[in-house]
């Protein structure tokens, strides 16, 4: 048994203040909008969707073009924002800005200076004042408080249904969960819980593969500037390789850059060197957590956005023997075709 | 006739005990377990001279059964009455009054689940240095199937910050080397590998242990810590380290992994003295009055201290030290004069 009850964070139950991602409504976008809706209709929560909400920058800040200070007064003025409308405890949607929030309010912990410094340069360059928040939960937290609560009102469990089997899930936090904060993940960064908390309270089971805490390949830099993308991907293959022999059904990010990454780097991999990493010479497909959830409910798998992703989860689709009409794939919301898949 | 009463019955405590009835003083010995012996019982053979540990079981036992003090087996103390006198109190709420008492409660070995990413008790083939000490006495190695290759990981739970524990168990790297030949010599197509910080081999034969370890057994020594170890499918152990000599990252497949874990204070000796003027140093051992001329002595002036609750320390140490506190407790006790 692990030491994971020792790193048990409190996770906040009710009126939500939402940290949405910059980047993640772009690349899996119905991961969000399901997110609001389950704790809105299936758990019963109060949610404050903010429009004035901005980005982190934490892309920015891990790129160097954005400096600390700079990034302490944009999240002080989201801080703002969370404390003007009544909330104070924060939804976060991405590990990225998790990492940056629990990193901030960590340094003005230590450094109470700091905190001061930053209260001065967000009241001259925009009036405004802040009160840190009480609790701040990645939403991944949230769905595991209540995952027991989601499959009470489940459709699907994550089980093959061809084979009677649990669906073999490989699970990906991301390095900025918990690996600069133990505590403040659930079940700390070795033998994290956050993720296999919910696959197996849905039925699933978790592949625990060599590389597991191994980085999916974004690490910001090495993508971000176009001469490491070889160190990118070659992370990625790492991380395929070693989870290959277990015949993964799906993989679960945590982490919209992760999921990103690990979605499209397979089918690049594939275009470089014709390799695959799932049974039968077929590739994995990568879910959030938030896709994830919305298929064990029972929802329309186009609205949660799986057209989009570059891996096909039809596939899986099919070993749930899951409901849906494959016609719907590329429709609008008026139900209007907006094109055929690529074919090859 | 003085009384003294002796907490604990490993080798310090019975080795208390016997000097201090040899002084003439009535003696009571309280175990908490069965047998006397503490953690020796579970040791296969000791450095440097790979001595058969039942040798050293076999001189405690026949000192208990010479009969010159009283034991009280399956008794542990749980705490001091607070009132003028200060009385050791056990599980059941029996009070024992004495003139004396000495601590030799000695140490528990650090839990090396709570360093996470060695995967211990997930991983099958990740062991603790006790455990393989436990396969030696048991003959359980699988000897059919023999590992290929076998990582000793030194310092776990010893000299680290994430653990919480600063100090050095002392005794760790020995016992690596030691268990390394044994290893060596149960598997000798084995390729054995340490990953340590620094070797201390301060005691007598040591250093030619390690010596004889590598020139003889062929034992390979990385200067590095393992950062992460997981489990492949075959269910051999993938670890991650560095070798910081030649300053490069490793990776390598090992079929088993053997975790040095350190000392660490027991929890029930920390309630037990709650009340008294007992204080504990840094490394959450109990401290004593003087560390040069008073290592036997606590704040608390009928109260000593022997063997491994004090600090970290080897078997001949934990004696010497028992010694030590015997005399110390015949002096407070107003009776030098020796009855053998």
């Amino acid at each position: 048994m692990s030491n994971w009850k020792n790193y048990q964070k409190e996770i906040c139950d009710d009126n939500f203040y939402y940290a949405r991602s910059c980047i993640r409504q772009n690349f899996f976008p119905g991961s969000e909008n399901i997110f609001v809706k389950i704790l809105r209709e299936v758990l019963n929560k109060n949610v404050y969707d903010d429009a004035e909400h901005t980005t982190c920058t934490g892309i920015g800040y891990h790129s160097d073009v954005v400096p600390f200070e700079t990034i302490q007064t944009v999240v002080a003025r989201n801080f703002s924002l969370m404390s003007n409308k009544g909330f104070e405890n924060l939804a976060i949607s991405c590990v990225t800005s998790f990492g940056i929030y629990t990193e901030i309010t960590e340094t003005w912990k230590h450094f109470p200076e700091e905190e001061q410094k930053i209260r001065g340069f967000l009241k001259k360059s925009t009036n405004r004042e802040f009160i840190q928040p009480l609790i701040m939960s990645h939403c991944s937290d949230i769905f595991y408080k209540f995952r027991n609560e989601i499959f009470e009102k489940a459709k699907y469990s994550l089980v093959n249904k061809n084979t009677g089997k649990p669906l073999k899930v490989v699970e990906h936090i991301g390095c900025h969960y918990a690996k600069m904060f133990p505590e403040k993940g659930v079940g700390g960064a070795e033998f994290p819980q956050v993720l296999a908390g919910m696959i197996t309270a849905w039925g699933g089971e978790v592949v625990d593969y060599p590389e597991r805490r191994h980085c999916c390949g974004f690490g910001f830099r090495q993508y971000l500037v176009k001469a490491n993308r070889g160190y990118s991907i070659s992370n990625s293959i790492k991380k395929f390789e070693a989870m290959k022999p277990y015949k993964p059904d799906f993989i679960v990010a945590n982490c919209p850059g992760c999921a990103m990454f690990m979605d499209k780097w397979q089918y690049t991999a594939k275009e470089m060197n014709g390799e695959t990493y799932g049974e039968n010479g077929e590739q994995i497909p990568v879910l959030t957590y938030e896709e994830m959830a919305g298929l064990v409910l029972g929802y329309n798998p186009w609205d949660l956005g799986l057209q989009m992703h570059q891996i096909d989860c039809e596939p899986l689709l099919k070993k749930m023997h899951y409901e849906y009409n494959p016609e719907d794939k590329f429709r609008n919301l008026k139900g209007e075709k907006i094109g055929e898949e690529a074919k090859g | 006739m003085k009384s003294v009463i002796v907490i604990g019955g490993g080798i310090a405590g019975v080795e208390t005990a016997n000097q201090l009835s040899m002084f003439g003083h009535k003696v009571l010995l309280l175990e908490k377990d069965a047998e006397l012996g503490g953690k020796i019982n579970n040791w296969h053979c000791l450095f440097p001279n790979l001595r058969d540990a039942s040798e050293i079981k076999s001189y405690i036992n026949k000192i208990a059964d010479e009969n010159r003090f009283a034991i009280n087996r399956n008794t542990e103390i749980v705490k001091f009455t607070k009132n003028n006198q200060l009385h050791p109190i056990d599980q059941n709420g029996d009070e024992y009054e004495a003139d004396a008492v000495v601590l030799a409660t000695g140490f528990k070995l650090f839990r090396a689940e709570r360093k996470e990413e060695y995967g211990y008790n997930i991983y099958k083939n990740v062991i603790t240095s006790a455990d393989l000490e436990r396969k030696f006495n048991e003959k359980s190695l699988d000897t059919k199937n023999p590992p290929r290759r076998i990582a000793i990981v030194h310092c776990v739970g010893s000299r680290d910050e994430k653990s919480g524990n600063h100090y050095c168990s002392k005794v760790c790297c020995i016992t690596g080397v030691k268990q390394a030949i044994e290893l060596k010599k149960t598997f000798p197509d084995a390729e054995i590998i340490c990953f340590y910080m620094d070797l201390r081999m301060h005691g007598k034969g040591y250093e030619e242990l390690y010596r004889e370890a590598q020139e003889k057994y062929f034992v390979q020594f990385i200067r590095g810590r393992v950062s992460e170890a997981s489990e492949n499918i075959d269910k051999s152990i993938q670890i991650k380290a560095e070798d910081t000599l030649s300053g490069k990252p490793l990776k390598m497949t090992v079929d088993m992994m053997v975790l040095l874990v350190g000392m660490e204070m027991e929890k029930t000796s920390v309630s037990l003295v709650s009340g008294c003027n007992v204080e504990f140093g840094n490394n959450r051992f109990f401290n004593v009055k003087d560390e040069f001329t008073q290592p036997n002595s606590t704040l608390e002036k009928n109260i000593f201290v022997a063997g491994a609750c004090s600090s970290p320390m080897n078997i001949s140490e934990a004696i010497l030290s028992a010694r030590s506190t015997a005399v110390e407790v015949n002096k407070y006790l107003g009776n030098m004069e020796i009855k053998v």
